[in-house]
């Protein structure tokens, strides 16, 4: 394995490099958003400094400038995903908006009284509502694929009704979380997209968590779309990734109306646009498309393969610390939540006797950085009959002295409430 | 000497307050000590029996579950409290150290002046202030119904 130079990567985060309540910040906030580096937040300024102009529309200097750049980033984002088309590559607002665009287009065209849509219980709550939203129009029903003590989903469980028992002509639309943002778990996606296109459903796969850890190829993976937030991965927020396969995209209503997706308007009727620009209604978020296309480069640059080992390191190395002081203590007060061996760099856990509010409030006065509660998947805490959870989230720019930092600001809590 | 001098003086609300900024100045700004401590005196809180813990006497506006359940004896108003995490039992604490066994006079025309001069809000950030604010409310809205009730009495 090629040793990554972290001391460089961290360089490039000017964020990292702060006090927070006195100490050093340590951010374990990564499923969350992750920090931007500098390639990416120049790009914000250089825009808005040299380019700033509206896009497609002009014929001037600027307009040209702007839409190039805006293009190329749709590039870069079809090369990131093995997408066979650029046209395939739709910019939304987020994950959110990707997942809601597909139920209210696609979903409102193919729906009707008695389909059925299946997600898993583990969804994150964007991956939730909008398909209960549209059901509910529809009279269609909504089905869960449940999942173990450990965190997988239940696939052919020879007991419970698992996913392959779940599928039937009736299922439509099977939504599934490529990496669980509360667990950590990584699905067995492929499996599941061969599966649910064996009775003629369709597979929308929210890889929100995903993008950041995993190589993704859309055309190995045959899903039908693929939806991400480029805020998860070193990019800006407000901008998001549909990937649809170009004859659904193409089949598809559109979505919302106004300027840019249109071909002719007339009052009597209006033709609509091609893809991709029948999805993209009005003024996009020029400026923080265009920076996006430089958290990719970011990323290609040190190698997702490099990444992910390293980040797996870090998760095998909290996990082991925190297993040390676990035992190292009586009553073993830390619970992991989330098992798999399936897994990318998030450690969710529970500590006996303490709320994870005031865990979170306790780690933040030494200036790090987790989030605490249920991560808005509400469902999946139930399941484990809790309500939230510790989570640490690792990127590349963290390092095992953090994790130092954090075991040893837990092992004071624990000792403090023993 | 005389019976009542020997009677420990109850000590006033200023009293109080400036014993709660001395104590925390002591941290200077060690957050993380500041929370320990603060966690440590909500463990000082009598235990409030659960019949008292319903619905009716939840705090709204907090994050946390904060019950609140006051009485009136003597003219003076009693207060029992209980929250589910520590920090904010810690919290609960405070005030009711500062106003338990008090006259609704007293509670009402308390000027709160130990919250800005500990740093309240930097030790425990937005969302809990707002429901540190909220218990204060209620503690200051069943003085009012009790000062209500002794006058029409
Ligand atoms: C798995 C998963 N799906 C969807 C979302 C929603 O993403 P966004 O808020 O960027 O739309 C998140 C973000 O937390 C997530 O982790």
């Amino acid at each position: 394995m090629a040793k990554l130079n972290i001391e460089s990567i961290r360089k490039q985060f000017p964020v990292l490099h702060q006090n927070v309540n006195g100490k050093p910040l340590i951010y374990f906030d990564n499923a969350a958003t992750t920090q931007k580096p500098l390639s990416v937040i120049n790009a914000i300024r250089d825009f808005y400094e040299h380019d700033n102009s509206n896009i497609h529309r002009g014929v001037h200097t600027l307009a040209e400038r702007a839409t190039t750049a805006f293009e190329a980033t749709r590039k870069t984002v079809q090369q990131f995903i093995n997408s066979k088309e650029s046209e395939e590559i739709i910019f939304t607002k987020g994950t959110t908006d990707s997942i809601n665009l597909v139920a209210q287009t696609f979903g409102k065209a193919n729906l009707k009284s008695g389909d059925e849509v299946i997600i898993s219980a583990m969804e994150h709550h964007s991956n939730i509502v909008p398909w209960q939203m549209i059901c509910e129009e529809k009279g269609a029903i909504l089905k869960v694929i449940p999942i173990n003590d450990a965190g997988e989903l239940l696939m052919d469980d020879p007991i419970a009704i698992g996913f392959e028992k779940l599928l039937s002509p009736k299922t439509k639309i099977v939504s599934v979380v490529y990496v669980s943002n509360a667990l950590g778990t990584i699905n067995p996606i492929k499996n599941i997209i061969e599966k649910a296109h064996a009775v003629g459903a369709k597979v929308l796969i929210d890889g929100a968590q995903a993008v950041s850890h995993l190589d993704i190829d859309v055309q190995e993976l045959d899903c039908d779309f693929l939806v991400f937030s480029a805020h998860k991965l070193y990019g800006p927020t407000g901008v998001g990734i549909l990937y649809g396969k170009l004859e659904l995209l193409e089949s598809m209503p559109p979505y919302q109306g106004g300027g840019e997706m249109i071909k002719e308007v007339t009052f009597e009727k209006t033709t609509y646009n091609d893809i991709p620009y029948k999805f993209e209604a009005g003024t996009p978020n020029i400026a923080d498309v265009i920076a996006f296309k430089y958290a990719i480069d970011f990323v290609n640059e040190i190698g997702k393969e490099e990444i992910r080992n390293y980040e797996n390191e870090l998760l095998s190395y909290c996990v082991n610390r925190l297993l040390e002081l676990n035992n190292s203590i009586t009553n073993n007060p830390i619970t992991f939540i989330g098992t798999s061996k399936n897994k990318i760099s998030v450690l969710s856990f529970t500590i006996n006797g303490m709320h994870h509010f005031d865990v979170g409030m306790m780690l933040d006065a030494k200036g790090i950085a987790v989030r605490t509660g249920h991560h808005c998947t509400q469902p999946l805490m139930k399941f484990f009959g809790i309500d939230g959870t510790i989570r640490a989230s690792f990127a590349v720019y963290n390092t095992k002295q953090e994790i130092d930092v954090f075991v040893e600001a837990i092992e004071r809590l624990v000792k403090f409430i023993k | 000497m005389h019976a009542t001098s020997l009677r420990i003086k109850m000590k006033t609300t200023t009293d109080i307050q400036n014993e709660i900024i001395e104590n925390f100045s002591l941290f200077e700004d060690d957050m993380e000590s500041r929370l320990f401590y603060l966690m440590d005196l909500g463990k000082k809180l009598p235990v409030m029996p659960d019949e008292h813990k319903t619905e009716d006497y939840i705090v709204k506006g907090c994050q946390s579950k904060v019950w609140l359940y006051p009485e009136i004896v003597d003219g003076k108003v009693i207060f029992e409290a209980d929250s589910n995490t520590e920090i904010t039992k810690g919290l609960v604490y405070l005030l009711v150290q500062l106003w338990n066994n008090r006259t609704p006079d007293e509670i009402l025309n308390t000027d709160l002046y130990f919250i800005d001069k500990i740093g309240m809000s930097r030790m425990i950030g937005s969302q809990r202030s707002n429901g540190f604010a909220s218990m204060i409310k209620q503690m200051k809205m069943y003085a009012v119904v009790y000062k209500e009730k002794v006058k029409s009495l």
